[in-house]
């Protein structure tokens, strides 16, 4: 290990290479073309989970369409959690944001006379969700990625994992990574590092997340010293595919879906969301938020009309009525999926769905410039919480955030390395410390197996944390994680290679798991109300007196983790009751 | 529960100096693709086996692989289809193999930004507060070719790329014609350096075998000869007009 | 990047023989050799042609060649081989041109169906003008 150099320092580092690190790095280099910017991630962009994402992305562009409409459904979807400041000025922006998105060629669908086209999505009470048919992640994503390769000063790490933050005196320095396909481990230096590693859905065992959504740049924060914000805050989406857990849109829905019980009923008009009519109405039945609509799965299966299989109870979604036309114009990828890892066609049969983990509304603590409170530190994306999402995130609101945020984390981070002094000479121990460590992790003969570590982490959150909680197994959850973090401390990697070991890095992955899964069943355990997706059976209301407060987790040094708390931002809109449908 | 053997390319460059195949008993079940009984025999047989993948919805293109002979992802590639077995798997072909069935991309990525692909136009005009306007059918001229989700599939299918790897391909090919097609775009002139190169378009021959392997209905060997058509075209005008007709 | 990575990646070689691997292959490769059919019947017609200038002797001569039976085989294969050279093509063409009639683009079959009207109609009339 020898102290950065010219290759391998820059000014700004981004960590993850999906929608809101490309942003991000596309707006560094139009702060400044002299400045050098890195993108290091664990697989190529356009392999990041934002290629996944389906329905659309908001943002108040129709006539009868305002912002301050947009900012009320955020904040009332999100349970009064949001910061309002920031979601006011995310609303603003992120028109511009999906305004550039079409200049830089994202084939967002059109009407017929030629302008962009929008859609209704869950919890919205206007059309206001820009959409590329059900592909809109992949595009958005590609449009990126692609526009991204036209600016000369982005050097991409491609396939390089990071481990550690580097940290002096406060202050970070950049990272240490590992090139995959050689084994090399490296010390990228930098002035200033914006982390944008998306979420950590592989936390539990069934998500629609990817592989690689396993919340590494929350854990490398956690452990540098930033503190997690929400994190009991996790999103069921309530349909994925039984099995493999993969999304069906809510634009199924949007585009005028129904989810039905075992008796063929449209069983939300039982759980306060409205009454049933063919048409979608907006903000009503199916079209209300995420949170109220898997939690009316539970209901409905505890009262045994839901409808058994190998993979648990699953409720219906019947869009045959849509016709073949509309669900190849709107919904192509529906079919496909379907077709391709259900083996039905939704134009003829019902789809099998129940609520999957899809998101995570917390993350690494930023203000609204996207900072952490670390100096250097930035983040944003699924890995940030700002909060714009609050208690409960809005479908179609994650793909603007990671190009408003991706943009201000790239700005922010610009104009911090411009002002930075040189970095110091402290970090080339940090490095080495590191770098004996992984070596020590390669070299390391345990015999426990990560994969039997890792599904024990996913069952026992699964079991604590999911859509309904109580303090008990919260508690009981504690001492799991706890127990389990000794056994992955030494377990085996079970792969000496430094070629593409993909052990090696799914050994890491696990810590990093660990680390953000006792962020949350802390942060869960402590959090004494349910509000949006946190929902308490032993404290089943809001409690706005006690918990209108951002829970923030810090990382103690012996490894445990403290909770403390932040008020929330309140401009204009007071705490309220939610309501849908009515 | 019923059972199909997996026969596995292994290469380990630290240890071996040539592949070999290993073979791996998994458990033949009904909604199982190659990419589940592959996680199979790494969580449960052999942890050393390496391979990419991420999705496993068809949309990352991380998991190319050849699956009994054809180039497939293998996260869309079910056993039953392939029962009784053995399934043989191996990395995709035409490229270089760093390890098992990881195979090395940096060429393929080159490619893809060899041939431009943003939007170039003058955008001195262009309001950044609405957006450029492009109605449903010209959207519909290049929506296919922006559908390519990079898996190379293609490319491993393409006997011109294995013979000649300086052919740029056709998934890169495709890209060019996705922004070359697009209203809002006015690059297809310095696009056509690198399309109308000796290893651009003209490489190709029209075996057709990219467009049967892509599994995203792409259809880049179409893509590549309408390339042929604009780059003959402007051949033809270069050398029969004065500069200033063109 | 090391060097010695590098040197230990393991290269795949297409085989000799790659094009017999697949039938798509193959088909492809037989569509490539049918032009040597096509510039068979290129040169016959430039004999024709050098056998009409140089008198009605040598005319009478070439006749009587072409009716060898060798002769007639070597051209019926030939007709088969660019009868299939045709037909590949064509099969192919609604890939390669994209023809756009109001905003909508004209179906693949329809437009291998209008080369194929094509085609006949050609072969008609020549077949008019052998015949008269």
């Amino acid at each position: 290990m020898t102290a950065p150099d010219a290759a391998s320092a820059h000014d700004v580092v981004i960590v993850g290479g999906g929608g809101a690190g490309l942003r991000a790095a596309i707006a560094v280099a139009e702060a400044d073309p002299r400045l050098s910017v890195a993108v290091v991630s664990k697989v190529y962009p356009m392999r990041s989970h934002t290629v996944s994402a389906e329905g659309g992305a908001a943002a108040a562009i129709a006539a009868e369409d305002s912002f301050d409409e947009h900012a009320y459904d955020t904040v009332s979807g999100g349970d009064w959690l949001c910061d309002q400041d920031a979601v006011e000025l995310f609303v603003h922006e992120a028109r511009a944001e999906l305004l550039r998105l079409e200049h830089w060629g994202c084939p967002w669908s059109r009407t017929p006379d030629g302008h962009v086209a929008v859609r209704a999505f869950g919890g919205m009470k206007k059309m206001r969700t820009w959409f590329a048919a059900d592909k809109t992640g992949f595009h958005l994503l590609h449009t990126l990625f692609q526009t991204s390769l036209k600016y000369r000063p982005v050097t991409r790490y491609d396939e390089w994992y990071a481990t550690r933050l580097l940290v002096d005196d406060g202050r970070v320095c950049g990272v240490v990574a590992i090139e995959l396909m050689t084994g090399r481990i490296e010390t990228i230096a930098a002035k200033a590092v914006v982390l944008a590693t998306g979420g950590g859905g592989r936390v539990f065992p069934f998500t629609t997340n990817a592989n690689i959504c396993t919340g590494d740049g929350m854990a490398l924060a956690y452990r540098a010293g930033a503190p997690l914000k929400d994190m009991e805050f996790v999103q069921y989406h309530p349909t994925g595919l039984p099995f493999t857990g993969i999304l069906i849109t809510e634009a199924a829905r949007a585009e005028g879906g129904w989810l039905l019980n075992k008796d063929g009923y449209r069983y939300l008009q039982d759980y306060d969301l409205g009454t049933p009519t063919p048409e979608p109405v907006l903000r009503s039945m199916e079209l209300g938020p995420r949170d109220r609509l898997s939690q009316a799965f539970v209901h409905e299966a505890a009262k045994g009309r839901t409808i058994d299989t190998q993979y648990g109870p699953v409720v219906h979604l019947d869009l045959r009525h849509l016709g073949a036309e509309k669900i190849e114009a709107k919904l192509p990828m529906v079919r496909e999926l379907c077709r391709d890892y259900e083996r039905i066609d939704p134009v003829r049969d019902l789809v099998p769905v129940r609520p999957v983990v899809h998101y995570m509304m917390g993350g690494v603590h930023t203000d609204v410039l996207a900072a952490a409170p670390l100096d250097g530190l930035f983040a944003a994306g699924e890995t940030a919480c700002v909060s714009i999402n609050g208690a409960n995130r809005l479908g179609s609101n994650s793909l603007p955030e990671i190009l408003v945020f991706g943009a201000r984390a790239g700005a922010a981070a610009a104009a911090y390395a411009m002002e930075a002094p040189p970095i110091g000479a402290a970090v080339t121990a940090q490095a080495a410390d590191e770098t004996r460590r992984l070596e020590r992790l390669l070299a390391s003969d345990g015999s426990e197996s990560v994969a039997a570590i890792r599904t024990a982490m996913q069952h026992t959150l699964e079991g604590a944390a999911g859509i309904y909680r109580d303090s008990d197994t919260l508690a009981k959850a504690v001492d799991t994680l706890r127990e389990l973090q000794e056994r992955a401390a030494v377990a085996g990697v079970g792969d000496r290679s430094r070629t593409f070991n993909t052990q090696l890095v799914g050994a890491l992955e696990l810590a990093a798991m660990l680390d953000i899964a006792e962020s949350i069943v802390h942060s869960a355990l402590r959090r004494e109300e349910s509000r949006g997706a946190h929902q308490r059976t032993d404290f089943p209301a809001r409690d706005d007196v006690r918990f209108l407060a951002h829970s923030m987790a810090y990382r103690e040094a012996d490894g445990g983790c403290r909770i403390e708390y932040q008020p929330v931002t309140v401009t204009r809109w007071p705490p309220g009751e939610r309501v849908y449908g009515r | 529960m019923k059972e199909i053997t997996l026969r596995v390319f292994r290469y380990r460059p630290e240890t071996e100096a040539e592949p070999t195949f290993q073979e791996y008993a998994v458990p033949l079940r009904d909604d199982w693709a190659v990419l589940d009984a592959l996680n199979y025999v790494k969580e449960e047989i052999d942890p050393t086996l390496s391979y990419r993948w991420s999705c496993r919805m068809g949309i990352c293109g991380s998991c190319g692989m050849t699956v009994n002979g054809d180039p497939k992802l293998s996260c869309g590639t079910f056993l039953v289809d392939h029962a009784p077995g053995p399934i043989t798997v191996e990395p995709l072909r035409n490229f270089p193999v760093i390890r098992d069935l990881v195979i090395e991309m940096t060429d393929f990525m080159q490619k893809l930004g060899a041939v431009q692909p943003w939007i170039i136009r003058d955008e001195s005009d262009d309001d950044p507060h609405t957006e450029l306007l492009q109605t449903p059918s010209e959207m519909d001229d290049y929506k296919r070719y922006s559908m390519c989700i990079n898996c190379m599939l293609c490319y491993s299918a393409c006997p011109v790329y294995g013979l000649d790897s300086k052919f740029i391909g056709p998934a890169a090919i495709a890209l060019a014609q996705r922004y070359n097609l697009d209203s809002r775009d006015e690059g297809q002139e310095e696009r056509l350096d690198v399309l109308s190169d000796d290893e651009g378009v003209w490489g190709c021959t029209f075996v057709g075998e990219c467009t049967r392997a892509c599994p995203k209905g792409v259809d880049p060997a179409g893509a590549i000869q309408r390339a042929k058509l604009i780059a003959a075209n402007e051949a033809v005008k270069a050398f029969l007009l004065p500069r200033w007709v063109r | 990047m090391t060097t010695g990575l590098w040197q230990r990646l393991h290269r795949q070689r297409v085989p000799l023989l790659w094009w017999t691997s697949r039938r798509t292959y193959l088909l492809f490769v037989l569509r490539e050799l049918t032009s040597v059919a096509v510039v068979w019947f290129v040169v016959y017609l430039l004999l024709l042609v050098r056998a009409v200038g140089a008198g009605p002797g040598e005319y009478e001569r070439f006749l009587d060649w072409s009716a060898r039976p060798w002769m007639v085989a070597i051209n019926a294969l030939a007709l088969a081989l660019a009868v299939l050279h045709t037909i590949t093509w064509f099969m192919v063409t609604p890939q390669a041109m994209v023809l756009k009639v109001r905003g909508h683009r004209v179906p693949g079959l329809v437009l291998a169906g209008a080369l194929y009207v094509a085609w006949f109609a050609v072969s008609a009339v020549i077949l008019l003008l052998v015949l008269s």
